[in-house]
């Protein structure tokens, strides 16, 4: 089969190459349907990686959250045209203890290895999740809201039982789906997120309370927090949970940055805090983000709110669009994969 | 409503110089054209039934490879006859027989030597028969095109934003197909080069859709280079 992949070869610059797919006894072709831009792809896109990063993992297909259909399956369990969400995490072992998005032999799609700007994606049966109830449209959002199921599966592992008041730190992407997983996960703690846009976190409407960064009440506390900010404001954010956080509580880090990030250990010290990192996803929280969504069509309608644009792409022309755009937009820009 | 392609593989090849196969039997990467050309088809969605049109010595050594590389498949090899357009009319007319005619069934005709066809060109073509009874997969003119009737004067040089290159697959409303096919003349039949000419010459509208450079025609040895030259193995950058 001759694939068409959609690489990066420069920033922002976009060529087709055609690779000859060997169609494989254990590997299914799907034909993406949908496809989110996600910061990371933004971060190569745009150049913003550095030189070195670049020239190590270019070229390369970016996009590592994308639902399709199922076009071939050689063992026929999956009947032509089922939806899917594909996962990109592609563990190359197993291990007893350590997660497979947390093992250093594990390839991810779009971080050195082809994502799925592609015109087909040919991939193992188990890196697929088959759903059924949900729109290509919200599946899409599946990647997100699992890096987000991992995060909430370390929480519960390691934090303690006090969990009456939980604060999510960003009011971006990850920062909403976060804390609509904690909303539906404990429906009877104080859910309280902190950013820095009034206009974004008014989309937040089923969280007990937002606060603008600068305008938090002295008096409030959490218990523990969910950082969902990443890059340059990853100190601050960092740094004004230790201040509000109850001690011995717990900080989920999730936001990604490209610089070391000098934080306030000597309190994390005297308050007994837990820093967890959280990265990536595996098959288990793909399945749990599927049946979150597939769960419940209030949970579905929250997600929509959350897709800011979706732009139908047919060449490169079309990518280069969505890419562009998706630096205005306030949420996710997602792209309906007519190639 | 059934949508059918009809894959014509009924060259023999006379272009590509001394090779022993016809070129669409001819590998490329590792596996022949035509195979590559069928995968493109078997892989969408929307498509009911594929059949082949090959000549009539080569149906045995294509019924072979497709099930050599091709585990599941829809794919029918029926006799091309001598000439495109035989094997385009015999193609429409096994389908006909075997498996019946509706009004609004389809046929996608696309070369045996064009592997590069793209699911955003054949979905197009689907699509725009919504609207047309006969649809043509075009790439813009870069070249000047320039006529000379008697092949060594310019005669004219048509306005370039005008002239467009005709690639495949084209697409039509195979009742119709069949109908202003029975209808055209012999010697209207002798100068048809294009099977979007039968509609033309009855003056039918043919609507265009727009194909890609690299939905090219391997018909000479240099042909064949440039494609092999293009197509990489995965993790071969």
């Amino acid at each position: 089969m001759i694939n068409q992949s959609y690489r990066l070869i420069d920033p922002k610059q976009i060529r087709v190459d055609f690779i000859d797919e060997k169609l494989e006894k254990d590997e299914l072709i799907v034909k993406p349907e949908y496809l989110s831009i996600c910061a990371a792809d933004q971060r190569y896109y745009t150049g913003s990686r550095g030189e070195e990063v670049m020239n190590k993992k270019l070229p390369m297909a970016l996009i590592h959250e994308a639902v399709g259909r199922v076009v071939y399956d050689p063992y026929g369990k999956f009947p032509k045209g089922t939806k899917v969400v594909m996962i990109p995490n592609t563990p190359k072992e197993k291990d007893k203890v350590i997660k497979e998005n947390y093992l250093r032999s594990s390839l991810f799609r779009a971080s050195g290895i082809d994502g799925f700007m592609q015109e087909f994606v040919k991939i193992k049966t188990d890196r697929v999740v088959e759903y059924k109830k949900a729109s290509p449209r919200i599946a899409v959002l599946a990647e997100l809201i699992s890096v987000g199921m991992n995060a909430l599966e370390h929480f519960e592992q390691y934090s303690n039982p006090n969990k009456m008041t939980l604060g999510v730190w960003g009011c971006g992407n990850v920062g909403y789906i976060m804390a609509l997983i904690l909303r539906h996960h404990f429906p009877n703690a104080h859910i309280y997120v902190f950013g820095t846009t009034k206009e974004k976190l008014n989309y937040f409407s089923f969280a007990d309370g937002v606060y603008l960064i600068n305008e938090i009440p002295d008096n409030l506390r959490i218990d523990h927090a969910f950082e969902c900010v990443g890059g340059r404001g990853s100190e601050n954010a960092i740094n004004q949970i230790i201040d509000y956080i109850n001690p011995m509580g717990t900080i989920a880090l999730m936001g990604v940055s490209e610089h070391n990030v000098p934080i306030n250990t000597r309190m994390v010290l005297e308050k007994g805090l837990t820093l967890i990192g959280n990265s990536r996803s595996g098959r288990e929280d793909f399945e749990a983000a599927v049946s979150f969504f597939e769960s419940s069509e209030d949970i579905r309608n929250y997600l929509e709110r959350i897709i800011s644009e979706e732009i139908v792409v047919k060449n490169i022309n079309d990518i280069h669009q969505a890419f562009e755009n998706d630096i205005n937009n306030n949420f996710k820009t997602i792209m309906k994969w007519e190639i | 409503m059934k949508k059918y392609v009809l894959i014509l593989a009924g060259g023999t090849g006379k272009r590509m110089g001394k090779t022993k196969m016809p070129k669409q039997f001819l590998e490329l990467g590792d596996k022949p054209i035509f195979i590559h050309t069928l995968e493109q088809f078997l892989l969408n969605e929307n498509i009911d039934n594929i059949i082949l049109c090959c000549h009539k010595n080569w149906i045995s050594h294509a019924i072979n490879t497709i099930d050599k590389y091709i585990h599941k498949n829809n794919i029918t090899v029926v006799d091309g006859g001598d000439t495109r357009n035989d094997s385009m009319i015999n193609g429409c007319n096994y389908i006909k027989e075997n498996f019946g005619l509706n009004d609004d069934d389809i046929v996608i005709v696309h070369d045996a030597v064009r592997p590069f066809v793209s699911q955003r060109i054949i979905n197009s073509n689907i699509e725009m028969t919504k609207q047309y009874v006969a649809v043509d997969t075009v790439i813009p003119a870069t070249d000047t095109i320039v006529k000379s009737e008697d092949n060594k004067i310019i005669s004219e040089i048509p306005v370039r934003n005008q002239m467009y290159q005709g690639q495949t697959p084209q697409t039509f409303n195979l009742k119709k197909l069949i109908e202003l096919y029975d209808e055209l003349t012999e010697e209207e039949k002798a100068i048809l080069t294009d099977s979007c000419k039968i509609f033309v010459l009855k003056n039918q509208p043919v609507a265009l859709v727009e194909g890609e450079i690299f939905n090219m025609k391997i018909t000479s040895l240099h042909d064949f280079k440039i494609a092999n030259a293009i197509l990489e193995l995965r993790g071969e950058k």
